[in-house]
């Protein structure tokens, strides 16, 4: 029998009431007003391997992360943990301890009262993974060393660490509940180039040598080619494109996909005259009717201001386009 | 002539615990229609040299040493009004956050109107008509109408748009742009380096670009100067600069940024991160992390040495 997906998201949406206050919306007989972050979202990843989310501000893709280790609860669909429910993972905590998350931003994620050694003890004393003081300090020190820190440097406290030293500093307490899954929001971010590729290469190598499965968040996609095995493309909540990463760099298919890429200024583009698509995201409050991308998208015509396109294979690629369905996007 | 020319330029910060020294002994020049990129990581003074520029050093910043001269006028030792009069009229700015140069509390329309009317002479409903051919020159449609809205009524993306229309309103010599995109979403950004290009192309308008991006320098930019704690590493036509670093740190910088076109197994590192100010090592900045350092790097600080098409402040390139 196959191994189970390590995680699977099945139809998730996830709403956020955004109505104003209940007197005001009384007297101005204002309705609810809800926002859909997250809109009839499904993928699964495998053991071992690494799916990224990849879109613009207010994409739905920090909403996924947060659903996928159980900070919010869906509004609708499931999300299993191999094969679990997550909110029965929840409740337990030898299954809960093998999901864990890095954030974004180093200086806000790490206490600044704490010193370095009791951050990442932190985990350990939850899940009862060592009992003795000796047996803890030997653990904190081998997770420093995994992430290229010192066993010294476990004395200080954050503010004495640079922006890339404080990531390391959030991934050896991440690993510290010796956990499988790991949800990465943005976790290079916040740092200079030379850093991130420090960062980056350390992620690849704990993942080649835990065997840690990925969900890997970012807006910057050549980041997400250097590190994904399958990609979602994600427009005002849905993934709009979804597949093998190689596949998709090679050849988007969804033109939101190849707007994204024709964005992006390049290196080995020294001077490349550039035709700018223009438009701006819509506001997810009011997404604009079928398909979400269509008041920006050059091969919109009626049925995709009418309808909303569902996903269709093409080749072992999910793209929600009716131009793509219908062979007009050549 | 160039026309905006910075020598030895040096910017040092009074502290409690010494002097603290931000920018060392910088020069480059700019030509008149031309775009320099300045690229660099946090704290390499990039965003410091524009502000020095503009003299708008915030305490205990002061300029400790060099010249800036402006098209020929020597402005680093200029009274506060002669400089506000060149700053705005001849000399536009473009910062990172647009709510922070807009007004909140005043109209788009009236924003421009003043700084038009305070730098050119112009009458109330000429400065009215300009203001509105800015604002669909930029591309905010319905411009016409817009011209009343607040700053708080515009997307982010516009936003910057009516900045770039303050900028260049008083047709400007040089505009000083600094992370102009950076806030930005990528689809966004690629709309509003065009304009930048495209405007300041139209109107002869010269830029210095300051970005951590070299993907935007690259698209942009004719020369680029790399900084790094302080002071300039390498300096010379794009293209160059990013096929052919002369300068370690360029080499660095270049290989590890992850590229869109192929995937590589690992990223080139550079290890370490960059010395704070309090704590730059002796001969050139870069020796503890530089793979080919030597003997002479850890004692003597480079000087930027002809390398090829660029220069590079290395002593790989003492012998030409």
């Amino acid at each position: 029998m196959a191994e189970p997906a390590t995680l699977e998201a099945a139809a998730v949406s996830h709403l956020f009431d955004v109505s104003r206050p209940w007197l005001q919306r009384l007297f101005s007989r204002e309705p609810r007003r809800t926002l859909r972050a997250v809109d009839n979202v499904s993928f699964t990843i495998q053991p071992g391997t690494t799916f990224a989310l990849v879109g613009e501000s207010g994409c739905g893709k920090s909403t996924i992360a947060r659903l996928a280790v159980g900070l919010y609860q869906p509004s609708d669909g499931d999300i299993l943990f191999e094969n679990q429910p997550l909110s029965s993972v929840r409740t337990q905590p030898a299954l809960r301890r093998r999901m864990n998350m890095i954030f974004q931003d180093p200086y806000a994620s790490l206490n600044p009262r704490w010193r370095v050694r009791d951050i990442i003890a932190e985990p350990i004393r939850t899940f009862g993974l060592a009992q003795r003081p000796n047996e803890i300090q030997a653990r904190v020190g081998a997770l420093l060393a995994q992430v290229g820190l010192t066993a010294r440097d476990g004395d200080k406290y954050p503010h004495q660490f640079s922006g890339g030293q404080r990531q390391r500093i959030s991934i050896a307490r991440a690993l510290a509940s010796e956990p499988d899954f790991l949800v990465c929001d943005e976790p290079t971010s916040a740092l200079d180039v030379s850093v991130q590729a420090q960062i980056l290469n350390l992620m690849r190598d704990l993942q080649q040598r835990l065997g840690l499965t990925y969900l890997f968040i970012s807006h910057n996609l050549a980041v997400v080619r250097h590190m994904a095995d399958r990609l979602g493309v994600m427009y005002l909540g849905r993934i709009v494109e979804q597949g093998p990463a190689e596949t998709i760099f090679q050849h988007p298919r969804h033109p939101y996909t190849r707007l994204l890429l024709d964005a992006i200024p390049d290196l080995e583009q020294v001077g490349r005259p550039r035709t700018a698509v223009g438009g701006e995201l819509p506001s997810p409050i009011s997404p604009p009717p079928g398909c979400a991308f269509h008041p920006r998208c050059p091969l919109a015509n009626e049925r995709c201001r009418v309808e909303k396109p569902a996903h269709v294979w093409v080749g072992d690629v999910q793209v929600a386009c009716h131009a793509v369905e219908e062979g007009r996007d050549a | 002539m160039a026309l905006l020319d910075v020598q030895d330029l040096t910017v040092e910060f009074s502290t409690r615990r010494g002097v603290l020294r931000a920018l060392d002994r910088i020069s480059f020049s700019i030509d008149r229609g031309e775009i320099l990129g300045v690229v660099g990581e946090s704290g390499a003074g990039k965003s410091l040299t524009g502000t020095a520029i503009v003299g708008l050093l915030e305490r205990p910043g002061r300029i400790a040493g060099g010249q800036i001269h402006f098209d020929g006028q020597r402005i680093d030792n200029l009274p506060p009004e002669p400089l506000r009069r060149i700053r705005g009229r001849r000399i536009g700015m473009i910062f990172q956050d647009p709510l922070t140069t807009l007004n909140p509390l005043y109209t788009v329309g009236r924003q421009l109107t003043e700084t038009m009317q305070t730098h050119l002479r112009l009458s109330d409903a000429d400065a009215q008509r300009a203001a509105i051919g800015w604002l669909d020159r930029v591309g905010i449609p319905a411009a016409a109408q817009r011209i009343d809205a607040y700053p708080h009524e515009f997307s982010g993306g516009q936003r910057q748009r009516v900045v770039i229309a303050l900028a260049l309103c008083a047709e400007p010599a040089l505009v000083i742009a600094d992370e102009p995109t950076t806030a930005l979403d990528v689809s966004i950004q690629a709309q509003i380096i065009t304009l930048i290009k495209d405007l300041t192309r139209d109107h002869g308008t010269a830029v210095m670009l300051i970005t951590h991006d070299m993907g935007v320098i690259a698209e942009t930019a004719d020369r680029v100067a790399v900084m790094y704690a302080g002071r300039i590493a390498e300096i010379g036509p794009v293209a160059a600069v990013i096929r052919h670093p002369a300068h370690p740190y360029t080499d660095g910088l270049m290989a590890s940024i992850p590229s869109l076109e192929h995937r590589v197994d690992r990223l080139r590192q550079i290890d370490g991160a960059m010395p704070r100010l309090d704590a730059i090592p002796s001969g050139c900045g870069f020796h503890p992390r530089c793979p080919r350092a030597f003997g002479r790097c850890t004692e003597q600080q480079p000087q930027l040495l002809p390398a090829g098409p660029t220069r590079a402040a290395c002593w790989l390139h003492a012998n030409g």
